[in-house]
C-alpha cells in the first residue's frame, strides 16, 4: 500500500513516484491533494520554500514528469530580465505542444503582452481541460524585476482566466517577498531539512553496482559521521561520497579485508576523510587534483591549497602606501601629530581618550581618510624623501583596482577623494616584514 | 620638471617625418637619416629579442594551461557511464591564473595566451573585463558577442550575420547553447580536407574558454550569477573559466561564497615572478655584448628603481629602454657609430669633418689625447685620417672590453652571490651597477667581500672555480685561455691538497698516538709545547695559502677587466647617461610642475618681464598666477571679497596712485571679470571648490588645506 494515495492516478504510478522521492512523501501527498484531479482548477499560486538542497526543485520536477502533467519549468536566475523570463515561458509552452517543432520567436515586453500570448498558446494546445503548471525556480529573483511581475504571476489564473497554477520555489520565506502594496497571498508550503537518517537513506539508494548496498551503507555512515557536522547539502555529500569511495574500497580490492571488516575499513578511511574535509570540501584543492592524489597515493601536502598562497609581492612604494593607508584607516586623526611628528607636544591624557580606549579600533572597521592625509603619513614613514610623482598617484589607483584600498563616496577625482583600507592586520604585517 | 613627452622623437609611424625631425635637431640630413635607420634596426633587434624571451618564459605556464584545458572536459566525456562520474557533481573546470600585481603586463600575457589557445585547443575564447560587465546582462552580451564573432570569422559570413543579429536580441544561455551546437555540427560536416586540419588541432567538441581578465574588479553578484547559470548547463556547453588574479588566490574565497565555489573545480597556475622576469631581461639585453647600445649606471638605476619602487612592470621597463635608445640617437650626433663593429669601422671612414670635430670634443677623447706624446697629439687634433684610424682602434678596444667585462662580471658574481649578507648585492644587476659607478675595487663593499671570500670553505670554492671555468670557456673573448688554464691549475692543486690532507691526518693521528704512549709527565709537557709551537708557526695551512692565491687572482682579474665604462675612451658613443632626461619623462611630478608653473611663470614662459626674485607678487604675471599666489596665503576657506580686493590691489599697483582713490571703493568691472575668470580656472584645475559651509567662500583643496 503506497504512502501516497490519490484517486486520480494509478497505484503503480504513485508507487514509482514514491520510490523516486524518498523522505518527501508527506510533502508530495499534500501537493497532490492541492493539485486535485487533472481537469480541476487548482489553487492559483503555491509558494514552496526550504533550505538549500531540501529537494524542492527535484520533487517538483519528478512529480510533474512522472504524472505527466503539462508544465513549464523556468529558472529565474538564468532568465535574469522579465522579458527573457516571459519569452522563455512562452517558448517552452510552444514546444510543450510539440505540434510544430519550430518555435517562432515572439517578442514579449510587458506582462500585458504575456497574458495575451499566453491565452493564444493555451488555446492552441487544447489544454483547457488540464491544469497547466508554471514552476518558477529561484523565485527570489522576481523581486528584482519590475514591480508588477510578482503580483501578476501570483494571480495569473485570474488574469488569464485559464486553468493554470504558478508554483514559486525559493530558499527564503514568503514574508520577505510580500510587496508593500499587498498582493494575492499564495499557499505556502515548507520543505524541512533532511535529517541525518534521511540523508543516509537517500545516499545509500544510489550504491555502485559492483558492491552490495550494505557495504555502501556502512561507508555512508562513516562519511556522514565526519561530514554531517559541517555539511548537510545533499549534493555536496553525494559528490564527496563518490570522490572518496575508491579509497574506501582499497583494502577490499587488495584483499586485505573483506566487506564486513568495518573496523579495519573505518581505520583506513577516517583520516582520509578528515583530510578531505580540510581540502576538497573547502575547494582548497580541486576534486580532480584530489582524485589524482588518490591514484598516486601521494600526500595532500604536495599540492598547496589556494589559501597557502597568501603572499602578495608589491612594489616598494606600494607597500608603504598600503601601510600608510592602514594607519590612516585605523588611527584617529588626532593621534597623527603624536605618532608622525618628530617634536610633538606632551601626551595629554584626556577623559575623552580614556573613554574610548576600551573599544579597539580594529573592531570598528576601517574609517575613510582623505588623500592628503595618506600622503602626509607616507612622507613621514618613508626614510628618504619621496617626490609626489605621477607614479605614486597611479599606484594609489592601482591599489584601488586590486581591491586593497577602496574609494569611498563620490567618484570625482578632483574633489578630494577619500579612501578606505580594506586589508587585514595580518596582511599588513606580512608586507611590513 | 615637466611631464610632456616629446612626441616627435617617439612617433615612428611616419618614418619620413621622424627622420626629418631627427635632422632638424642635427642640421645634417644624411647623418640624421643614418641615425634614424640605425636606431630603428637596433630597436627591432631588441624588440624581437624581448619577445623571444617572453615567449620562453611563458612557455611552461602555457603548456600547463593547455594540458589542463585539454584534460578538463575530455575526461568526463570519455567515461560517462561509470558510476563515480554519474554520482559526482559536474563542476566547472577553472584555472586560477596568478599573474602578479604588475597589471600593465597582463594584457600582453592574455593576448599571447589566447593566441596559444586558439591555435592549440579551441577557437572559442572570450576575454572579459570587469569594466564591461557591471551586470550579468552586460556580461552575457559581451560573451556572446565575442564568441559568435569569432565563429563568423571562421566560417562564411552572410548567413551567420543574420543568426547573430537575431541572437543579439535574446542573450540567454539557451541561445548560446544552440549556437554552440550548430557551430560544432557545422565544423563536423565541413569538407573532409578542411576537417582534417581542424580536427588535428581541435576536438569535435572544443571547450568554450571564458577568461576573466581582472578577477578582483568583478562584482560578486555578477560572478556568482554567471557561475550558477553556467553550472546548470555544463553538460551541454563545455565551459572552462580562467580567472586572472593579480593579488592572491585567496580572493576567490573572499569573492565567492562556498555554495558557489563548490560548483568550481579550481586549479592554480602561477606565472614567474616579475622580478625573475626582469633579471632575465637584464641578463639578455644589458649584460651582453650582442647589442652595441649600452645604458649608463645612472640611467639603469633609474629604470630599475622605477621597476622596483613603483610598478613591477616589465613592459614599462622595456618601454623605458626604448626611450633611452631613441633619446640617445636623437641627442648624440656620433650615435651613427653605435652599431656592430664592422659597420662602425666602415662608417668611421666616411665621417665628415664636422663629425670628426665632434669626436675631438668628447671629454673621454680629450683625456686620451692628453696622455699621448705631443706629435701624436697634434696629429690627432689636426688630421682627420689619423683620427679615423685611432677611432677605429679605440672602437675595437671598446668592443673587446665589453666582451671581457661581461665574462669577468659573471665570474665575480659567482663569488659575491654566495657570500653571507651579500656585500655587493645578491643580483648581478646590483653588481653591474656597482662596477659601472666607479672602480669597484676601491669600494668598501668590495674590500669586505674579499675578506669574506678568504674565509670560504673548500667545497664551495671548488664549485665556484668550476663555474668560473665554464663561464670563461663559453665566452667568446680570446684573452681568457690563460685564465682558464690558471683556474684549472688551481683546481688540480685543490685536488692534490685533498690527497695530502689524508696523509696529514694520518700523521697527526700517529703523533697523537705517540703522545698517548708517553706516560712521563715531563715528556708529555715537552711534546705538547712542541705541538703548540708548530701550530702557531704554521698559521696558514696549504689550503689557506692556496685560497688567498685564488682570491688574489680574482682580484687581479677584476682590476684589469672591470674598469668602469666612464674611463674608457669614446664611451660616449655607446653609453646613454643622461638620467635626468629619463627621470623627467618616466617619473614625472605633475603637482610640482603645476606649482612651479603657477608660482614662477618665468620657468615656462621665458618672458624677461616675469623674472622675479620670489616673494613679491608681480602684476605682470598672468591673472591665474596672481590669484594662485594670493590663495596660497589663505587658510581652508577663502573669502571671495577679500580675495578680489587683494587681486585688485596687486593688479592696479603698477598703474600708479592716481587711480587708487577710485579703486578703493569700487572695483573696476574689467578687473572683476578677470578675477572671476582666474578663479574659475583654478577651480577647473582642482585647487578650489565652492563651499557649502559658508556662502561667498571657496574651499581650498590642496597643500595645507586642512
Amino acid at each position: 500500500m503506497p504512502n501516497i494515495a490519490h484517486p486520480a492516478y494509478s497505484a503503480a504510478t504513485l508507487l514509482r513516484l514514491e520510490s523516486l522521492v524518498p523522505c518527501r512523501e508527506s510533502q508530495v501527498s499534500t501537493l497532490l491533494s492541492i493539485f486535485g484531479e487533472r481537469q480541476q482548477f487548482s489553487f492559483p499560486s503555491i509558494f514552496i520554500y526550504g533550505h538549500t538542497s531540501s529537494g524542492k526543485t527535484y520533487v517538483m520536477k519528478t512529480l510533474l514528469n512522472t504524472l505527466q502533467l503539462p508544465h513549464v519549468f523556468v529558472n529565474c536566475l538564468e532568465y535574469f530580465s522579465s522579458r527573457l523570463l516571459l519569452e522563455e515561458i512562452l517558448i517552452q509552452l510552444q514546444s510543450c505542444s510539440s505540434e510544430t517543432d519550430q518555435t517562432s520567436h515572439v517578442p514579449c515586453d510587458t506582462f500585458n503582452d504575456f497574458v495575451r500570448l499566453f491565452k493564444q498558446a493555451v488555446a492552441r494546445q487544447e489544454l483547457q481541460d488540464q491544469t497547466l503548471y508554471i514552476v518558477l525556480d529561484r523565485a527570489e529573483q522576481l523581486r528584482e524585476m519590475e514591480a508588477n511581475i510578482l503580483p501578476a504571476f501570483l494571480r495569473l489564473q485570474e488574469l488569464t482566466d485559464r486553468n493554470v497554477t504558478v508554483v514559486l520555489l525559493s530558499e527564503i520565506v514568503w514574508e520577505l517577498f510580500r510587496p508593500n502594496t499587498g498582493c494575492f497571498e499564495p499557499l505556502t508550503l515548507y520543505f524541512p531539512d533532511y535529517s541525518i537518517g534521511h540523508l543516509q537513506k537517500i545516499l545509500t539508494q544510489n550504491h555502485p553496482p559492483e558492491y552490495s548496498a550494505d557495504f555502501y551503507a556502512a561507508y555512508i555512515n562513516i562519511l556522514l559521521g565526519v561530514f554531517y557536522m559541517v555539511c548537510r547539502d545533499l549534493k555536496e555529500l553525494q559528490h564527496l561520497a563518490a570522490l572518496n569511495f575508491s579509497k574506501y574500497c582499497e583494502p577490499v580490492v587488495r584483499g586485505e579485508a573483506n566487506e564486513r571488516d568495518t573496523r579495519k575499513l573505518w581505520k583506513n578511511i577516517e583520516p582520509h576523510l578528515k583530510k578531505a574535509m580540510q581540502t576538497v570540501y573547502l575547494r582548497e584543492i580541486s576534486s580532480s587534483q584530489w582524485e589524482r592524489l588518490q591514484h598516486e597515493d601521494g600526500e595532500p601536502g604536495q599540492v598547496k591549497g589556494l589559501s597557502a598562497h597568501t603572499h602578495v609581492e608589491l612594489p616598494y612604494y606600494s607597500k608603504f602606501l598600503l601601510i600608510a593607508a592602514y594607519l590612516a584607516s585605523y588611527n584617529p586623526v588626532r593621534t597623527d601629530k603624536r605618532f608622525f611628528l618628530k617634536h610633538h607636544g606632551k601626551i595629554r591624557k584626556t577623559n575623552f581618550m580614556k573613554k574610548h580606549e576600551k573599544t579597539s579600533n580594529h573592531l570598528l572597521g576601517p574609517k575613510p581618510f582623505p588623500l592628503d592625509r595618506l600622503l602626509a603619513i607616507l612622507y613621514s614613514i618613508v626614510d628618504n624623501r619621496v617626490a609626489p610623482t605621477a607614479n605614486i598617484f597611479s599606484q594609489i589607483t592601482s591599489l584601488v583596482t586590486l581591491q586593497l584600498l577602496s574609494m569611498v563616496g563620490h567618484n570625482d577625482q578632483l574633489d578630494g577623494p577619500r579612501y578606505k583600507c580594506t586589508v587585514s592586520l595580518d596582511f599588513i604585517r606580512a608586507i611590513a616584514r | 620638471g615637466c611631464f610632456v613627452f616629446k612626441p616627435s622623437a617617439k612617433k615612428r609611424r611616419v618614418s619620413q617625418k621622424t627622420a626629418y625631425d631627427f635632422c632638424k635637431r642635427n642640421g645634417d640630413s644624411e647623418d640624421a637619416e643614418l641615425q634614424f635607420v640605425t636606431c630603428q634596426s637596433l630597436w627591432n633587434q631588441i624588440k624581437s629579442e624581448t619577445e623571444k624571451i617572453q615567449e620562453d618564459l611563458n612557455k611552461q605556464l602555457f603548456d600547463n594551461l593547455v594540458g589542463f584545458l585539454r584534460q578538463s572536459h575530455s575526461e568526463i566525456q570519455e567515461k560517462t557511464t561509470e558510476w563515480t562520474c554519474q554520482m559526482k557533481a559536474r563542476e566547472i573546470p577553472t584555472a586560477a591564473l596568478v599573474l602578479g600585481v604588475n597589471v600593465t603586463d597582463h594584457d600582453l600575457t592574455f593576448r599571447s595566451l589566447s593566441e596559444v589557445l586558439q591555435s592549440n585547443v579551441t577557437p572559442y575564447i572570450a576575454l572579459l573585463e570587469a569594466k564591461d560587465c557591471p551586470g550579468i546582462k552586460n556580461l552575457m552580451q559581451k560573451l556572446m558577442g565575442q564568441l559568435m564573432n569569432c565563429y563568423v570569422d571562421v566560417d562564411s559570413e552572410d548567413e551567420d550575420c543574420v543568426q547573430v543579429s537575431q541572437n543579439r536580441i535574446r542573450c540567454s544561455m539557451a541561445s548560446l547553447i544552440n549556437w554552440y551546437k550548430s557551430a560544432t555540427k557545422k565544423t563536423d560536416s565541413e569538407t573532409p580536407g578542411k576537417k582534417r586540419t581542424s580536427s588535428s588541432r581541435h576536438w569535435p567538441s572544443p571547450p568554450v574558454v571564458v577568461i576573466f581578465k581582472d578577477m578582483e574588479s568583478f562584482t560578486t553578484k555578477v560572478l556568482q550569477d554567471f557561475i550558477f547559470i553556467s553550472s546548470q548547463h555544463i553538460c551541454e556547453l563545455p565551459l572552462v573559466l580562467i580567472f586572472g588574479i593579480a593579488t592572491s588566490p585567496m580572493i576567490i574565497h573572499s569573492l565567492l561564497p562556498h555554495s558557489v565555489s563548490s560548483l568550481l573545480c579550481i586549479e592554480l597556475f602561477q606565472t614567474l615572478s616579475c622580478k625573475q622576469h626582469l633579471s632575465t631581461i637584464i641578463d639578455k639585453l644589458i649584460l651582453t655584448a650582442q647589442f652595441p647600445f649600452k645604458l649608463g649606471e645612472k640611467v639603469l638605476q633609474v629604470l630599475i628603481n622605477i621597476f622596483l619602487y613603483h610598478d613591477f612592470s616589465v613592459q614599462n621597463f622595456i618601454k623605458g629602454f626604448q626611450l633611452c635608445i631613441v633619446e640617445h640617437f636623437y641627442s648624440q650626433p656620433l650615435s651613427i657609430l653605435c652599431c656592430q663593429l664592422e659597420d662602425a669601422k666602415e662608417r668611421v671612414n666616411s665621417l665628415s669633418h664636422d663629425q670628426c670635430e665632434n669626436i675631438r670634443r668628447l671629454p673621454s677623447f680629450r683625456r686620451y689625447v692628453e696622455n699621448q706624446a705631443s706629435e701624436k697629439q697634434i696629429a690627432l687634433l689636426t688630421e682627420d685620417d689619423v683620427l679615423k684610424e685611432t677611432t677605429k682602434k679605440l672602437l675595437e678596444d671598446l668592443d673587446v672590453y665589453h666582451e671581457n667585462y661581461v665574462t669577468v662580471l659573471r665570474c665575480l658574481h659567482v663569488f659575491t652571490s654566495s657570500l653571507p649578507k651579500y656585500p655587493l648585492g645578491k643580483q648581478i644587476r646590483e653588481l653591474h651597477c656597482a662596477c659601472l659607478e666607479n672602480k669597484v675595487w676601491e669600494t668598501e663593499e668590495y674590500e669586505s667581500s674579499l675578506q669574506l671570500a678568504r674565509m670560504l670553505n673548500k667545497s664551495d670554492l671548488v664549485t665556484m672555480l668550476q663555474q668560473c671555468v665554464e663561464i670563461f670557456v663559453s665566452s667568446s673573448g680570446k684573452e681568457f685561455d690563460k685564465a682558464v688554464e690558471k683556474l684549472k691549475h688551481f683546481l688540480t692543486r685543490f685536488q692534490k691538497l685533498e690527497a695530502e690532507a689524508f696523509q696529514e691526518q694520518d700523521e697527526s693521528v700517529s703523533s697523537q698516538k705517540e703522545l698517548q704512549k708517553k706516560t712521563d709527565l715531563y715528556h708529555l709537557q715537552k711534546a705538547l709545547l712542541e705541538l703548540n709551537e708548530s701550530r702557531r708557526s704554521k698559521k696558514l695551512t696549504k689550503f689557506e695559502l692556496l685560497r688567498v692565491e685564488v682570491v688574489d687572482y680574482m682580484d687581479s682579474l677584476v682590476r684589469s677587466y672591470l674598469v668602469p665604462a666612464d674611463w674608457k675612451t669614446l664611451h660616449e658613443i655607446l653609453y646613454f647617461n643622461t638620467a635626468s632626461v629619463l627621470r623627467e619623462h618616466l617619473n614625472a611630478a605633475p603637482r610640482i610642475a603645476l606649482h612651479t608653473a603657477l608660482n614662477n611663470p618665468y620657468c615656462y614662459l621665458k618672458n624677461q618681464a616675469l623674472k622675479s626674485d620670489g616673494g613679491s607678487i608681480s602684476n605682470k604675471a598672468p591673472d591665474i598666477c596672481i590669484v594662485y599666489k594670493l590663495h596660497l596665503e589663505c587658510g581652508r576657506l577663502i573669502n571671495l571679497v577679500d580675495w578680489l580686493e587683494a587681486f585688485a590691489t596687486v593688479v592696479t599697483a603698477a598703474e600708479g596712485s592716481s587711480t587708487d582713490a577710485a579703486s578703493s571703493d569700487q572695483v573696476d568691472d574689467i578687473i572683476h571679470a578677470r578675477f572671476i575668470r582666474a578663479v574659475s580656472e583654478l577651480e577647473l584645475l582642482g585647487f578650489v571648490k565652492p563651499s557649502k559651509q559658508k556662502t561667498d567662500h571657496v574651499a581650498r583643496l590642496t597643500w595645507g588645506g586642512c
